[in-house]
């Protein structure tokens, strides 16, 4: 019986302890690319510090949505927002955004040709050709030529994608554009497009499940994906001229490349990124915030968070298959987050 | 039945006299039980409600979707290219995708539904019909991506390393069956619908069958028709019923959605060849709602949404009517 009562106090003592702690509750929508290591910093977060996040993995556009309307305190996209999207912020919200590169993340290039196996290679303007559908079958002479001495089939090459909007075709349509004056002409780049030919899946499994089922086909996936169930991947040529593999550390070579001449707005895209080991297919997903936020102890807690994950929050990366964001990209960050006021005050 | 109406209202008389209602409620409710009162308008104020969510529903979509209305207007019904980057939205091909998918997938499960109905109301024993219905009934309780899930795993390697070869060398010429069999396509998605279809026509068709008075088979027996020959009658005096259930079947294809999705591979285009991708609305919003960041784009889908609405309630509407008009014509005028 007294043991009951003991008890009982303590978990009483400690429910008040709780909600004293959790006083702080921030919201956030958007990207769900981001929410498997979201779902990780918020928990320790708020172990560490009582702060409690919510987070609505609703989808990018329906993040930047949610902030432009100011009914969250963050969004995460992994797109940058477009200039009209940034102006229609501005006239709703009378402050910028800001975008701050909070994860990055690769894209591996994936097939099944069982006869051949692991690390085809490709270069851009081949890829390009074969997504536009200038090149159909796996023994096309430029695909010989960049695989000298690979015994590569007479089959007919099927294209997949994603069918659904997502920030993995964004990252891939930009290097496509990129690295394909027709392709950047014809189709274009945004999170999803007019697809010239292949067949739509729904999420990175859909993709990988008609790869798995058709020999012959060829798709995009995101690095986490293809490496949690060993898929056969292509080496990529980067700009540099090396063949690359995708892995973490080529995907944050590619980062620090770009952070070099990186954009003073952080909206970079870095696609077939400078470096000799760049790994060209991967980009950043970005958390957006207002510049000037309304309420101080929203804006003081934002803040915090924030600088704790463009720092000791990186260390979670690889354990879910992102890669981290190197160092220097860190720096800008914390640079841009220190430009964060509070009604036109400094935040402490 | 002269004696229990008498019963009733003696009953009824009694129970007033031991309500005291006020005489000024008395009056304003006239005959009516002030309980009966408050009941009626309340399930009328229900029944309303949802009509009225209805036209919100179709006020809101229109609402949402006026920029795309306004810019592409009637274009938007004809045009074919879905491009989300260049923002031009015309939907033909989806709409196309829609209506063609759902029509095959009735071709097949339209024959075999009311085969299956003919069977359960006709010539089934009692002892095997119960248990037989209950089965086919239960196919609809499946959620729609279980069947995905059997359509990506057993049903696309059927079709492409069996089925879709088979009809090219069968057909070599016709262009139904022209391109790379892939199994994903056109055909998966129309098979997969006929399965999910199957029992709603089936059980409905039923109903319908059952709803044949039994003096109309009785009286083809008495003048020496075989089995056959009475499903015919049968069958002709239900037909417009018959049509109502497979409008309904019909109403479900349209708006089916995750397993026409992972089947269908997912290309707004127009083809002849069943063994090519298609794309169907319901799919297109699945897909691309949740990652629309523009304005525009976002206004195309709901319009898209508008448009499957209409269509859907059209389908509906016309199918209710069908059945009510069979159900009608027996209890109006039983043979």
């Amino acid at each position: 019986m007294k043991f009951k009562i003991f008890s009982t106090a303590l978990m009483i003592a400690a429910a008040f302890s709780m909600t004293s702690f959790a006083q702080m509750r921030l919201t956030g929508a958007g990207s769900t690319f981001d929410y498997p290591i979201f779902s990780k910093w918020f928990d320790t977060y708020n172990k560490m510090t009582g702060t409690q996040i919510n987070y609505a993995s609703i989808g990018s556009g329906g993040g930047i949505q949610q902030l432009t309307a100011g009914t969250v305190d963050f969004g995460a996209s992994d797109a940058p927002l477009t200039e009209e999207q940034m102006n229609t912020f501005k006239s709703k919200r009378g402050t910028d955004v800001v975008h701050l590169p909070i994860i990055m993340g690769g894209v591996a290039i994936t097939y099944n040709l069982p006869s051949v196996g692991q690390g085809i290679k490709l270069d851009g303007e081949t890829l390009a050709d074969i997504y536009l559908g200038k090149i159909t079958k796996w023994n096309d002479p430029r695909l010989v030529k960049l695989n000298p001495g690979r015994n590569l089939p007479n089959k007919a090459i099927l294209v997949a994608h994603r069918s659904e909007g997502s920030g993995t075709t964004f990252i891939f349509t930009s290097y496509l554009s990129k690295v394909s004056p027709e392709w950047a002409k014809k189709v274009g780049n945004s999170i999803s497009v007019n697809w010239p030919v292949g067949l739509g899946a729904k999420g990175t499994e859909g993709v990988a499940g008609i790869i798995a089922q058709t020999q012959g086909a060829i798709g995009y996936i995101e690095l986490a994906y293809a490496k949690q169930n060993n898929l056969p991947y292509c080496a990529m040529k980067n700009k540099a001229g090396n063949f690359i593999d995708v892995n973490f550390n080529t995907v944050s070579e590619a980062a620090a490349g770009a952070a070099k001449h990186m954009p003073s707005d952080l909206r970079a895209v870095i696609t077939n990124a400078d470096g000799k080991n760049s790994y060209p297919i991967c980009g950043f997903s970005w958390i957006v915030v207002p510049k000037d936020i309304k309420d101080y102890s929203h804006a003081e807690s934002l803040v915090k968070f924030l600088k704790w994950a463009v720092t000791k929050g990186q260390n979670d990366a690889t354990s879910l298959y992102y890669a981290p964001l190197p160092k220097p990209v860190q720096k800008l960050d914390l640079e841009k987050i220190a430009m964060i006021t509070s009604n036109g005050k400094k935040i402490k | 039945m002269n004696e229990n109406a008498e019963l009733t209202k003696e009953y009824f008389e009694k129970r007033n006299k031991r309500t005291k209602t006020s005489a000024f409620i008395k009056k304003l409710l006239g005959n009516n039980n002030l309980g009966d009162f408050i009941f009626e308008r309340l399930t009328l104020l229900f029944a309303m409600l949802v009509f009225l969510l209805v036209l919100f529903m179709a006020w809101e979509m229109y609402s949402h979707s006026i920029l795309s209305i306004k810019k592409f207007g009637f274009h938007f019904l004809v045009t074919s290219v879905w491009d989300p980057f260049n923002e031009v939205f015309g939907a033909l091909p989806i709409i196309y995708g829609t209506i063609v998918s759902s029509l095959l997938g009735l071709l097949i499960a339209v024959p075999l539904g009311i085969a299956v109905a003919v069977f359960l109301s006709e010539i089934a024993p009692g002892w095997l019909e119960k248990p037989l219905s209950f089965l086919t009934e239960l196919l609809a309780g499946v959620p729609s991506v279980i069947y995905g899930l059997w359509g990506i795993f057993v049903l696309v390697p059927w079709l492409r390393d069996n089925v879709e070869p088979l009809l090219q060398n069968t057909f070599p010429n016709s262009p139904l069956f022209q391109g790379a069999p892939y199994g994903f396509g056109m055909l998966a998605a129309a098979v997969i619908l006929s399965i999910m279809v199957l029992p709603i026509i089936s059980s409905i068709s039923r109903d319908i069958l059952k709803s044949v008075p039994n003096t109309q088979r009785e009286a083809a027996y008495a003048l020496g028709a075989t089995k056959w020959e009475v499903t015919k009658i049968v069958l002709g005096n239900a037909k417009s019923g018959l049509l109502g259930a497979i409008m309904l079947g019909l109403g479900r294809a349209i708006g089916e959605t995750m397993a026409v999705t992972m089947v269908i591979g997912n290309r707004p285009q127009i083809s002849a060849s069943l063994l090519d991708p298609s794309y169907t609305m319901a799919s297109v919003l699945a897909n691309e709602f949740t990652e629309a960041t523009s304005d525009l784009y976002l206004n195309a889908l709901i319009e898209l949404a508008l448009v499957l609405f209409v269509i859907t309630i059209l389908i509906n509407i016309l199918a209710r009517l069908l059945v009510w008009s069979t159900e009608r014509k027996w209890k109006s005028n039983p043979a």
